[in-house]
């Protein structure tokens, strides 16, 4: 297919083909960091050591900091306010990956949080592969300021993707027997849940027609290459096959979403657009 | 004549978490231009997710209606360029040291303590306090610090 020209975001409000697929990959890159943000914030104190709750509390705030981004970019498609869309859709409009709204473990960040490093550890890993994928793709799109967004957040998410990574070995390395299972089990509970995230939803081929999101359909194969090798190399055997569930692409989801909306829109509920 | 006088003034805006470091030195104003009664600044976020970003926006704002109450003043916040730390400057290294933060190197094994010059530092954690910065641990004259990113 001819290369398309690039277009502004103010162009493609007015174009159908174009604004559908904008809206669709940014509303998903939105909510997955949203969610996963959300996630990473409910470790705060109570992260492994004193470093790494202020790492980790670096990380959330950088994860919600890149939702406000897309979301900004959401509004300028004249969705509605960045805050609103982050804080007062309701869960069936939601296009996060199943996984990423998975609590971090039993209990909760109130009540005896009984939270798994290594699973949360994990499926970051599993999330930041995915997005740095979509963001690679994406420094090539149509739609100017995708790619823009896309070559300056790439560029942060290596550093994410190389702290779960690093935190990968040191459970394995310097860990003991219980260590190394507990890692084992993460990547299990995390494959498990896997499915809904290396997914767009069925619209692959409008991203790739309309060159939103040039080579679409190709992703999710590169994503699971980049998995498996990295697993691969530290001898983690990643089990077979992911369990179909509930797509969260197409806006379905669990119980622990609704959870996590009520948390983090209970402030911004009382009063939308109040000025703080 | 004005425009030397606009960049005076962006100089005397810092980044919230970088008390001595301005904005200008960090690299952070892409364009500031006057055009008759218009002034025009485009300020480009270190990190995406900086919450400080906006501070920033608002205290540039503030700013230069101190310094030029009778003109429309615009300052906005874009990716068009993406920034990197080699848009650091020289004073602006200069005055990470003297904060206690090491400036960016080539990557990250490029860390020279910004207490005792010496290259025999242990990276601890990636992420520290800020987006912006790593932990380091500095085995010649043990001390933690913290070290700007490279990107
Ligand atoms: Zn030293």
């Amino acid at each position: 297919m001819a290369r398309t020209e690039r277009r502004s975001i103010q162009e493609i409000k007015d174009v159908p083909d174009l604004r559908v697929a904008t809206q669709a990959v940014l509303f998903q890159l939105a909510d997955d960091d949203m969610v996963i943000g959300f996630r990473d914030q409910e470790w705060l104190g109570l992260a492994p050591h004193i470093e790494e709750d202020v790492a980790f509390g670096s990380i959330a705030q950088e994860e919600i900091g890149h939702a406000a981004h897309y979301y900004e970019l959401l509004s300028q498609l004249d969705l509605g306010s960045r805050d609103d869309l982050a804080s007062l859709r309701p869960a069936e409009e939601r296009r996060n990956s199943v996984l990423l709204e998975r609590p971090n473990g039993l209990g909760t960040y109130l009540e005896s949080p009984h939270f798994d490093w290594a699973f949360t550890i994990m499926r970051h890993y599993f999330h930041d592969v995915w997005e740095m994928r979509c963001l690679g793709a994406l420094t090539q799109s149509a739609a100017i300021e995708l790619g823009l967004a896309a070559d300056k957040i790439l560029a942060e998410k290596r550093y994410h993707r190389a702290h779960q990574e690093l935190w990968i070995k040191t459970m394995l390395d310097r860990g003991d027997e219980q260590s190394q299972e507990r890692v084992k089990k993460a990547l299990a509970d995390t494959n498990e849940w896997a499915a809904d995230l290396p997914d767009f939803g069925g619209q692959e081929c409008l991203f790739e027609e309309t060159r939103i999101v040039p080579g679409a359909s190709t992703l999710s194969t590169s994503f699971w290459q980049e998995i498996d090798a990295f697993t691969g190399a530290l001898g983690l055997p990643r089990p077979s096959g992911t369990v179909t569930r509930l797509n969260g692409r197409r806006g379905q989801h669990t119980p622990a979403l609704q959870e996590a909306l009520e948390v983090w829109s209970e402030v911004y509920r009382l009063e939308p657009g109040a000025q703080w | 004549m004005l425009s030397a006088e606009l960049m005076d003034i962006l100089r005397e805006v810092t980044d919230p978490e970088i008390p001595r470091v301005s904005i200008v030195d960090l690299g952070m104003v892409e364009g500031a231009s006057v055009k008759g009664e218009h002034i025009t600044v485009s300020l480009i976020p270190t990190f995406v997710g900086c919450p400080a970003q906006m501070l920033i926006q608002e205290k540039v704002q503030e700013h230069l209606l101190a310094a030029f109450p009778t003109h429309a003043i615009s300052v906005r916040l874009s990716l068009e360029v993406p920034w990197s730390t080699d848009r650091i400057t020289d004073t602006g290294r200069q005055a990470l040291k003297q904060s206690g933060i090491a400036p960016p190197g080539a990557d990250l094994n490029d860390v020279a303590c910004p207490f005792c010059n010496r290259h025999d530092t242990l990276l601890q954690n990636l992420f520290a306090s800020t987006s912006c910065r790593s932990l380091y641990y500095c085995r010649a004259c043990q001390n933690p610090f913290e070290a700007f990113k490279p990107l």
